[in-house]
């Protein structure tokens, strides 16, 4: 207990003593974190971005004029089995029509051309959302297969805009792929460089007291109890950063909410205070592991004796 | 106590101790003498297992040094005070946490450590630069201060290696006498030098080295 006390005052006389050495780790250790920071908040806005793309994604069929109900809750009830589809909202020519009449309820021609038909032109349609965007295919295919046609239903098929949409769905699907991937060798990267500068920061540091890490030894000091300071000493490198790097991201997230909310489609500000503990917990976890860790290899290396 | 069986020591182009055997007993008082390059330093590095022999066996009392594992070894350690040339203190602590540091690192309660530390502090003269670091000090202020480092303690045996060799006579003169003194209470000193001066001022045992050999040993120069 004794031990510890002391071990963890020396950490702090140490930290204090060599002030510009702990300036510049703590920066460093901050400048790892505000790269973790900034990647959970890309991550945020790609994800957000790719969820909205993916919602406008969508397969509607469009039924004939007329066409019955059962064939067409039939095709229904049979598309909503596939384990790819998501979700299949049915729009009568009932509601189509009033659909139609709200969308164009200025445009006067139309509406009155409408009326002078006196009969509904538009038929049902059946709009189909897929889990995956690569599922839309094979739900396509399902439409052209046998056992959608024994129901009947390429006599009630007026069209499927999937084979309009097609192009834009692959595209769309391979951006997303490849956005994904690159982000995630993005950030390994981004991550993985800032804890080796890390490191060599610290290991600079301590680089600096080498030979009295071995005089300590000389003197009868235990390997714990030479090594101990040094890694309290990354234990506040890594709990200041952590402080510094979240008060840091309250005007840059409050900046990029009021001013980018529009472009980026989210807002970041509102993001970083709903998600505030989970990135403490992230950034007090990261700076600790890195700030201990890079203390406790880099202090090694001069501990052999 | 300390005793030397044949040991050698290579470095990759060079010899730094030759077969040396030799025995120093409990409450000696050795000068090791010889131009730099002789092998005292080795020969005191030996002993601290801060080098590693290439032949041959070094033992504390009936311990070999060398066999040692990491627990032992800083046990050994704590038995052992160390003075060097180049003094190397602590320079982030002050003169007092200096000493402190050598107590604490035996586990010493606070009680013991503010008792003690002053003390010895007073008994090399320092007891008014307590809370100096070690830049604020003169150079026989800060050997005083590593003496005082080496026997708070009160270790079984100090090597004081080259202690004066960044001294002037002054200062040198007061280092050889405290070493005298703590000698005279029962501590085994082992002293190495390149100041044939010092040696008989000192009148004691001396081992004079050449080439990593011993090519002298006599027990009373005076």
């Amino acid at each position: 207990m004794t031990e510890l006390k002391r071990i963890i005052k020396a950490g702090f006389l140490n930290f204090t003593r060599n002030s510009s050495i702990s300036v510049a780790a703590v920066l460093q250790v901050v400048n790892t974190l505000a790269v973790i920071s900034v990647i959970i908040l890309l991550q945020a806005v790609l994800y957000f971005s790719l969820d909205t793309i993916k919602d406008k994604v969508d397969v509607t069929i469009y039924f004939n004029v007329g066409a019955p109900e059962d064939k067409i809750t039939l095709l229904k009830d049979s598309i909503s089995k596939l384990p790819e589809v998501d979700q299949v909202t049915y729009t009568t020519s009932a509601d189509a029509l009033k659909i139609f009449r709200e969308r164009h309820a200025n445009d006067y021609p139309t509406i009155a051309a409408l009326d002078e038909i006196g009969t509904n032109p538009l038929g049902g349609y059946l709009n189909i959302k897929a889990r995956e965007i690569s599922q839309y295919e094979s739900i396509a295919n399902f439409l052209k297969s046998e056992n959608a046609l024994s129901l009947g239903s390429d006599t009630i098929i007026e069209k499927v805009n999937y084979h309009q949409n097609k192009l834009v769905i692959d595209r769309l699907s391979t951006i997303i792929g490849g956005a994904r991937k690159l982000g995630f060798l993005l950030t390994l990267y981004l991550v993985i460089s800032s804890i080796f500068i890390t490191f060599n920061t610290i290991r600079l540091a301590i680089f600096i007291s080498k030979e009295e890490i071995g005089v300590m030894r000389l003197v009868g000091a235990s390997k714990m109890y030479v090594r101990g300071p040094f890694m309290v000493e990354g234990l506040i490198y890594g709990i200041i950063a952590t402080f510094i790097t979240l008060v840091a991201f309250f005007p840059v997230t409050f900046w990029l909410g009021a001013n980018m909310t529009d472009f980026l489609g989210i807002d970041l500000y509102e993001y970083y205070l709903s998600n505030f503990f989970q990135m403490f917990v992230i950034l007090l976890f990261s700076g600790i592991v890195l700030g201990m860790i890079s203390s406790f290899l880099a202090v090694r290396k001069y501990l052999n004796k | 106590m300390i005793y030397f069986n044949n040991v050698s020591k290579l470095y990759k182009d060079s010899v730094a101790l030759d077969d040396v055997t030799f025995t120093i007993g409990a409450g000696e008082f050795v000068a090791i003498v010889g131009h730099s390059g002789a092998g005292k330093t080795t020969l005191t590095k030996m002993i601290l297992v801060d080098e590693n022999p290439t032949d041959g066996t070094v033992f504390f009392e009936s311990i070999d040094v060398h066999k040692l594992k990491n627990k032992d070894l800083t046990k050994l350690r704590q038995r052992i005070g160390v003075v060097f040339q180049d003094f190397k203190l602590l320079s982030n602590k002050t003169a007092y946490e200096n000493i402190a540091f050598s107590m604490e690192a035996l586990g010493k309660t606070d009680e013991e450590i503010k008792s003690d530390v002053p003390h010895v502090l007073d008994l090399v003269n320092l007891s008014d630069k307590l809370l100096h670091f070690p830049h604020q000090l003169s150079g026989g202020e800060k050997q005083r201060l590593a003496i005082a480092r080496a026997i708070i303690n009160q270790p079984e045996l100090i090597i004081a290696d080259e202690p004066t060799g960044n001294l002037d006579p002054v200062n040198t003169h007061e280092i050889v006498e405290i070493l005298k003194k703590i000698n005279d209470l029962g501590t085994t000193v082992i002293l190495t030098t390149h100041d044939h001066g010092i040696v008989h001022s000192v009148g004691k045992r001396v081992i004079t080295m050449e080439n990593g050999k011993i090519i002298k040993d006599t027990k009373h120069s005076k």
